[in-house]
């Protein structure tokens, strides 16, 4: 079993190098797909990270009733802390409320707030601020808290998120699109460079045919052929975004640090383990398949 | 054991290639297939190895009935057969060791074992010292000889020779014909597929001769049959 494994393989090599051209050219094609695959993968991943972000940091604030005692307020806020989409939850006091419009409206102007001193104006001002754990639940989570009795407002911005979102979908089908035809060129080339190997070993393959090997023995050589030009197609341009990304990463830190609040590059660790485990196994599946069905056609044992 | 009973074999282009074939080798015999071409011998061949159906009739060879074998044990069947061809069929880029040795690999077989076969093997066709050389640095006849020692290094139950002389000089002919004996006389079922006259005169075996898909004779005795 081993040294038939260790023959097919050899075979496999043997195949690529003998038909070095074409082996090449569909080197180059997956490469090039899994490349864009990867660049839009990265792409996605981080418009996601930067929703996620915004998730975190985008809330739901809302009031209450004019003359409402603070018990009934944090009763309503129990109820709705109690829910399974809400993440966490502030309350902020009208005391609060006051100090931190005093502090981004008054500054420098102190003394005009001073007039309010014992007139909190934001005396019915209580407010909670809600984060949900799925931003997409917002619009349901909304119309639920329009639905309590004693609120009387309720504040959310679905500006950024929803806009996050549609992008992500954009560039997802845009990604699908040309990776599919890219897809289906590689798949092409592959198919090619095995039928050109097949017939490049008719006789061999006749002999093997008529000293008994099994079908599995004739075809393995192709398909490891294939499997391999489809993992050399995905480590390549796996390399190359892999260091693009570093270096992109960094320069976008280095450069842009005003953007480091609502934008920062999700870090190589958090998005290369799956990305590696997708582009792998998108080149030697396109690979395999390419192949074993290009050479089930061609070698009818 | 082969028995072949009232095989018929038409292809799709009309021609009846075998005609009521009803025929039986008994294991260790030594037997020439001889008659012009189009006479059903290469056909004959073909069925024995599964390399076609019959269109009619049952082929078994060793108890086992080839039209009742599900594909899957085909290869296994196979490796009961040594085959060897008029035209060599030997690969080309690679040395006599590896064309042997291919034959062996492709069935699975340690690369220890075929250290050890192959250069036996190789010595029992007398290419001992010929194991490094390529397919073209051989003559007609050393070329059948690795051909030969690859049909062979499986240790098949029966060896089919298509023609095995028909590219050789009678010089290497008759050395071949001398190592097709050899190998019968070790037990191995041999069948030869030939045109040469000359050589079944020599050889004294037992001959069957073929015309226009039927068995004309089966009994030694000269029968014109070449073209």
């Amino acid at each position: 079993m081993i040294s038939s494994l260790g023959y097919c393989l050899k075979q496999g090599v043997k195949n690529i190098g003998r038909n070095l051209l074409f082996s090449l050219a569909s080197i180059a094609t997956i490469a090039a797909c899994i490349f864009l695959f990867c660049l839009f993968y990265a792409i996605v991943g981080n418009v996601r990270h930067s929703a996620e972000m915004a998730e975190t940091t985008v809330g739901i604030t809302v009031f209450f009733d004019d003359g409402m005692a603070e018990e009934q307020i944090q009763e309503i806020g129990r109820e709705i802390g109690s829910r399974a989409e809400v993440e966490s939850m502030t309350y902020i006091s009208p005391e609060e409320a006051w100090e931190t419009f005093k502090n981004d409206y008054f500054q420098g102007m102190e003394e005009l707030a001073e007039g309010f001193a014992d007139d909190n104006p934001l005396a019915d001002s209580a407010s909670y601020v809600i984060f949900l754990k799925e931003i997409e639940n917002q619009k349901e989570f909304v119309a639920y808290l329009n639905t309590i009795e004693g609120i009387r407002k309720v504040n959310y911005s679905s500006s950024a998120v929803t806009a996050l979102e549609s992008l992500n979908k954009i560039i997802s089908l845009l990604s699908a699109v040309i990776i599919g035809i890219l897809l289906a060129v590689a798949v092409f080339l592959i198919s090619n460079t095995i039928s050109v190997a097949a017939a490049f070993r008719r006789q061999e393959n006749q002999i093997m045919k008529l000293i008994g090997a099994t079908n599995w023995m004739i075809r393995a050589p192709f398909i490891v052929e294939g499997i391999l030009i489809g993992l050399v197609g995905a480590v390549l341009p796996l390399a190359g975004i892999y260091v693009l990304y570093q270096r992109t990463a960094a320069y976008i830190e280095e450069n842009y640090t005003i953007m480091s609040g609502i934008f920062s590059p999700l870090a190589v660790e958090e998005l290369f383990p799956s990305m590696i485990g997708v582009a792998l196994a998108l080149g030697v599946g396109i690979g395999f398949f390419a192949s074993f069905f290009t050479i089930r056609k061609h070698l009818k044992v | 054991m082969i028995e072949l009973k009232n095989v018929n074999k038409n292809y799709e282009n009309g021609t009846r290639a075998l005609r009521g074939i009803n025929l039986t080798i008994d294991d260790g015999e030594f037997v020439f297939v001889v008659g012009r071409s189009g006479s059903g011998k290469s056909t004959l061949i073909k069925l024995l190895l599964k390399e076609l159906e019959p269109t009619s009739g049952r082929i078994i060879v060793n108890d086992m009935d080839l039209g009742k074998m599900p594909r899957r044990y085909v290869p296994k069947y196979r490796r009961t057969l040594g085959v060897v061809f008029q035209d060599f069929r030997l690969l080309k880029d690679r040395s006599v060791f590896e064309n042997v040795a291919f034959a062996q690999r492709v069935v699975g077989v340690p690369y220890r074992r075929i250290k050890e076969s192959v250069p036996a093997m190789l010595r029992m066709v007398g290419l001992s010292a010929k194991y490094k050389s390529f397919p073209r640095q051989l003559s007609g006849g050393e070329q059948q000889r690795v051909a030969i020692a690859r049909a062979l290094i499986n240790r098949p139950e029966v060896l089919l020779a298509d023609e095995p002389t028909g590219n050789l000089d009678s010089y290497n002919a008759v050395e071949i014909m001398k190592l097709l004996e050899k190998i019968n006389r070790r037990g191995t079922t041999v069948i030869v597929v030939t045109h040469s006259q000359e050589m079944v005169e020599a050889m004294q075996k037992r001959v069957i001769t073929m015309d226009r898909g039927t068995i004309i004779d089966d009994t030694g005795a000269e029968v014109e049959w070449y073209d």
